[in-house]
């Protein structure tokens, strides 16, 4: 019996690595030129709706300003997924897509679509978290370890 | 500098690294008799094909018996959409068939959601005894297998045969949300929507002039360590390598004396494999060898490499290689469905995915090769 599963254990290694040299991969070098035009153009976007609010109301607070951007850009991300483009930017841009603030606010529009018939309750709500629930659980974990280092270690406050 | 190597196809040196010694030796298999022979040759005498949008622009569209444009067909939901399109299937089937409802003895259906919804609530509006089958993409040649034994070994006499899936409800329980802005890898598959159904009838002689079963072979749930959702065909390959090489040595036919052998949904890459795994054998795949998941698309739609789901192959099958069965062009052919057994929880939970590949061989009744 040993010596069977290890018979197939090396079959299952030797496929595996065929497997491997025989599965188109994605072109990286073309991927991050695909992530970076899309991710920099969101960035530009952002820039210019900043510049735009400081031009309006120089009054405004550096702080503010960057806040009505960020939720311009997330509306907007909204819009795009309910309407169907997102995925399309998202397919060519990856990461270029997804790190910037537009990717969270589109992953949640679109699980909060998906689960709308299962009601508001059971559908929505529940599921609306199902996909950037690792996001948020892991920003909350490491920003809380990071805050004891600098209040413990680093004395900072 | 190896990020910047594009991958090349069959490289020599990873093809001998896989050499023949990698299988257990063929006698293993060939023990234990595999076949199914139906004697009382069950014939299939009415099919019905429904397929979606995408597909029906596909290279083989013009074949299929139905398209609905619309992915939701004017349901609320793409579940309720699903289940319209089996019931569509089903009754289109058993009106190509001459028949009523009524006359149907037992509905034998599956799909992909879980606990088989579709296939039970189409059978509720249906109202047909209904006997549900999970076989993933495997689905219509189980079903086929089931089928035919029923009709075959006189139990029954009407026996309607039918599977389904949809991409907008496998990609909810299988992946992620519909407009969830997430990059496929170039080796992923994209579901079929499609519904197809065939039915199943005793030899009699009303029902000479169509094509008959003539054998089955249930498939061996084969398992080579590939554990990459996404890499689907490469998974099942060994499965339908099992299963094919069972067929050739137990039959009595080999690769030659097939018009067609046609594999589910393996796609581009699988299908790949699969000669890559069969030559290893000594068995070369030739012109007569096609692939469902491959054909299904174009290369201009970007799915990848190809279609998968219980529709891929149950709706080729039930429209143009029915179709050629019928007025006689093929002969014979072997219909091999694979289909892969895992959910997302036990890929997760780093299991392999175990596949399968029933196989069921079908002859024009215009005379054999």
């Amino acid at each position: 019996m040993a010596e069977g599963s290890n018979a197939i254990k090396q079959r299952n290694e030797r496929y595996n690595k065929y497997v491997d040299t025989v599965t188109p991969k994605t072109s990286i070098p073309k991927a991050l030129f695909h992530s970076f035009a899309v991710g920099g153009t969101t960035c530009v976007i952002g820039q210019g709706i900043g510049d735009i609010i400081m031009l309006i109301s120089p009054a405004m607070s550096k702080d503010m300003v960057a806040n009505i951007t960020s939720m311009i850009l997330v509306t907007v991300a909204i819009l795009f997924t309910g309407l169907g483009f997102f995925d399309v930017i998202a397919r060519q841009g990856g990461a270029g897509s997804f790190l910037p603030i537009t990717g969270f606010a589109n992953a949640m529009a679109s699980a909060s679509m998906e689960f709308k018939t299962e009601g508001l309750i059971f559908g929505t709500s529940v599921k609306l978290f199902s996909v950037v629930g690792p996001v948020v659980v892991n920003g909350i974990v490491w920003s809380s370890l990071a805050g004891l280092i600098n209040l413990w270690i680093l004395g900072m406050y | 500098m190896s990020i910047f190597k594009r991958n090349k196809r069959s490289e020599p040196e990873a093809l001998n690294a896989f050499n023949a010694a990698t299988f257990p030796p063929p006698t293993e298999f060939s023990k234990r008799p595999r076949i199914m022979r139906f004697f009382n040759t069950p014939r299939i005498v009415g099919k019905m094909s429904v397929v979606g949008n995408k597909e029906s622009k596909g290279p083989v569209g013009k074949y299929f018996d139905k398209c609905e444009t619309d992915d939701k067909m004017g349901e609320k939901t793409f579940e309720r959409a699903e289940i319209r399109m089996l019931d569509t299937a089903v009754r289109g089937a058993v009106r190509d068939a001459k028949l009523e409802i009524e006359d149907i003895d037992v509905m034998v259906s599956g799909d992909l959601l879980n606990q088989m919804t579709t296939s039970s609530y189409a059978a509720r509006d249906i109202g047909v005894p209904h006997i549900g089958i999970y076989g993933a993409c495997s689905t219509m040649t189980e079903g086929l297998m089931l089928s035919a034994t029923l009709v075959d070994s006189g139990y029954f006499t009407n026996v309607i045969c039918a599977a389904s899936s949809h991409f907008a409800t496998a990609e909810r329980q299988f992946r992620y949300p519909l407009e969830y802005g997430c990059q496929r890898p170039p080796y992923a598959q994209w579901t079929v929507t499609g519904a197809a159904a065939s039915v199943i009838s005793k030899n009699t002689e009303a029902t000479e002039r169509f094509p008959k079963l003539v054998m089955a072979i249930p498939g061996l749930i084969t398992d080579y360590g590939v554990n990459d959702l996404n890499n689907m065909g490469a998974a099942m390959a060994p499965a339908a390598m099992d299963t094919m090489f069972t067929l050739f040595t137990q039959s009595g036919y080999n690769e030659n004396d097939f018009d067609l052998i046609v594999t589910g949904d393996l796609g581009k890459l699988g299908s790949d494999i699969l000669r890559d795994l069969m030559r290893k054998r000594g068995i070369r795949l030739g012109q007569n060898y096609i692939d469902c998941g491959n054909i299904i698309y174009d290369v201009n739609q970007k799915c990848y490499q190809g279609g998968s789901g219980c529709a891929c192959s149950a709706t080729i099958f039930n429209s143009f290689i029915m179709d050629k069965l019928s007025n006689g062009e093929y002969k014979r052919v072997a219909y091999l469905a694979t289909g892969a057994l895992m959910s997302t929880q036990s890929c997760y939970q780093g299991e392999t995915i175990p596949c399968i590949s029933h196989a069921v061989v079908v002859e024009s009744p215009f005379g054999g090769k």
